[in-house]
């Protein structure tokens, strides 16, 4: 800065100051130029907890980073943010790097962010990965090892903090699921430094103490830290040596903690860990519904089987009964009566025409017809003996004679013998 | 232990009806061996609905004692 002395002003030539006033853009400027010469603010990681974020339009990000101390204007360009998988909220603690510089229309220096990332996380993903890797090669998590839940568990062992959500959200499941099952409450915190071996008692009070038939531990959404009592090696073993098969419902979906890797099953919420424990009252409701039809349908066909079975042996029964032959000799009998009958009516007929024609031969045979046509018969009057000779009466003797229409006595009054009887 | 565990508890139930079933299905029976299978499946369903249909979840609190001991009080849900 080459401010020429002008010496107008004596009080400035006290400090031995180039008395020549600087304009404020030069100001700014020499304060800017010193910062950008500073290589430790060129090249700087700053640890603060985020407030004011904001995200304009254009896509560049401003927010303050402050300590209980001091605050730090920030911002981070459009291209940065987009590098970034996600931004930080307010009120997170982060690990920002950059470089400080002067924004010369406000004359204030503020801290130019080309990364940002949640304090702490880095180092806690790095524990998390190596802890898992060296249970995984002690076989903790063998899938082999692994047990099947209960099918109708009558007794629950839940595991979490009797005052959070998650134990509401496993109550309601439960009891709209399968209300049969009892609840145990093994309470714990689950979050900070006495959680872990709070959670490692209440697993194996469990175990020791009660006959539940699996157990939940659980614990509703949080953050990487609050979750962190779940990523402890102690109670991964307490969940691995439980007796009984455990679920674990730790966290959101993305969540993923020691504990999961060690339970028996892993659920991703509270919620969906009660859901796996117990089956569905509606589905077995419907199952035993099902069984109460085939029940019938069964018994039905059994019953159908029987009938038939019966009808047929009454058919065969009826094949071998005296009834039928006894009908049939009936109707042979019937048969028979009839067919004589018809018989005997011909016989009588023709008997009958055969006495016809033999009255009529009669008819014509009979004396009394000769009687029409002027002959008489002639009786003895005492012996009534049909008279053909002359020898047969005297004179004198009363005799009957026939004739047509009635009869008459008379007397003989002679006899006169022929010669051809003589001479027989 | 639960004195809940010495009546039929539903698992049981629920076995043995589905065995019911399958018996009266395809087993050698008289018919009397078959209407006695049916019954006792009928009962065993009714019973299995019941059991779902009046069922009131029941939590407890695993609580330790002085002595090192546990014991087991009714947990209430805060409203």
């Amino acid at each position: 800065m080459n401010v020429e002395p002008n010496g107008r002003s004596t009080q400035l030539n006290l400090f031995g100051l180039s008395p020549e006033p600087m304009t404020v853009a030069q100001v700014t400027r020499y304060v800017r130029n010193l910062l950008d010469g500073d290589y430790v603010l060129q090249d700087l990681w700053a640890e603060g907890e985020v407030s004011n974020l904001k995200v304009t339009a254009s896509g560049h990000a401003y927010f303050t980073l402050k300590d209980d101390q001091a605050s730090l204007r920030c911002v981070m360009w459009r291209s940065d943010v987009r590098r970034q998988d996600s931004l930080p909220q307010d009120g997170q603690s982060v690990l920002a790097h950059g470089r400080i510089s002067v924004y010369e229309p406000a004359g204030t220096y503020q801290f130019y962010v080309d990364h940002v990332q949640l304090a702490g996380i880095g180092r806690l993903h790095l524990e998390f990965e190596a802890l898992k890797q060296r249970l995984t090669k002690e076989v903790l998590f063998d899938p082999m090892q692994k047990r099947s839940l209960p099918l109708f568990p009558i007794r629950m062992g839940v595991v979490t903090s009797p005052t959070a959500a998650a134990l509401r959200d496993i109550v309601n499941v439960l009891a709209r699921r399968y209300p049969l099952v009892q609840v145990v409450l093994s309470p714990t915190l689950v979050q900070g430094e006495q959680a872990p071996l709070q959670i490692v008692a209440a697993i194996q009070a469990l175990n020791k103490h009660t006959d539940v038939d699996a157990i939940i531990v659980a614990r509703g959404g949080g953050s990487l830290e609050e979750l962190w009592a779940f990523n402890d090696e102690r109670v991964a073993r307490a969940i691995v040596a439980s007796r009984v098969p455990v679920i674990s419902g730790v966290g959101h979906e993305v969540d993923f903690t020691i504990a999961d890797f060690a339970a028996d099953v892993r659920a991703p919420t509270p919620s969906a860990a009660a859901e796996l424990a117990v089956p569905d009252r509606m589905e077995l409701q419907a199952t035993v519904h099902g069984q109460g039809m085939r029940l019938s349908g069964a018994l039905q066909r059994r019953l159908a089987e029987r009938r038939q079975s019966l009808d047929y042996l009454v058919q065969a029964l009826q094949r071998c009964s005296p009834v039928g032959r006894i009908q049939s000799l009936r109707q042979q009998v019937d048969e028979l009566s009839q067919a004589s009958g018809v018989w005997l009516r011909h016989l009588l007929a023709l008997r009958r025409e055969q006495l016809n024609g033999l009255a009529g031969r009669l008819t014509t045979l009979s004396p009394f017809a000769t009687l029409e046509r002027g002959y008489a018969i002639v009786r003895h009057g005492d012996t009534g003996r049909v008279l053909t000779s002359v020898q047969q009466v005297s004179v004198g003797e009363s005799i009957a004679v026939r004739v047509r229409d009635g009869e008459f006595d008379a007397t003989v009054g002679s006899t006169k013998a022929e010669k051809e009887a003589k001479n027989e | 232990m639960s004195e809940k565990k010495k009546e039929l508890a539903f698992e049981a139930a629920f076995q043995e009806l589905e065995e019911t079933v399958q018996r009266l299905e395809d087993g050698e029976l008289t018919l009397d061996e078959a209407i006695a299978l049916f019954e006792r499946g009928q009962a065993l369903a009714r019973l299995c609905d019941e059991k779902l249909e009046r069922a009131k979840l029941r939590v407890n609190q695993l609580l330790p004692d002085a002595d090192g001991s546990y014991r087991e009080v009714p947990f209430e849900m805060e409203a």
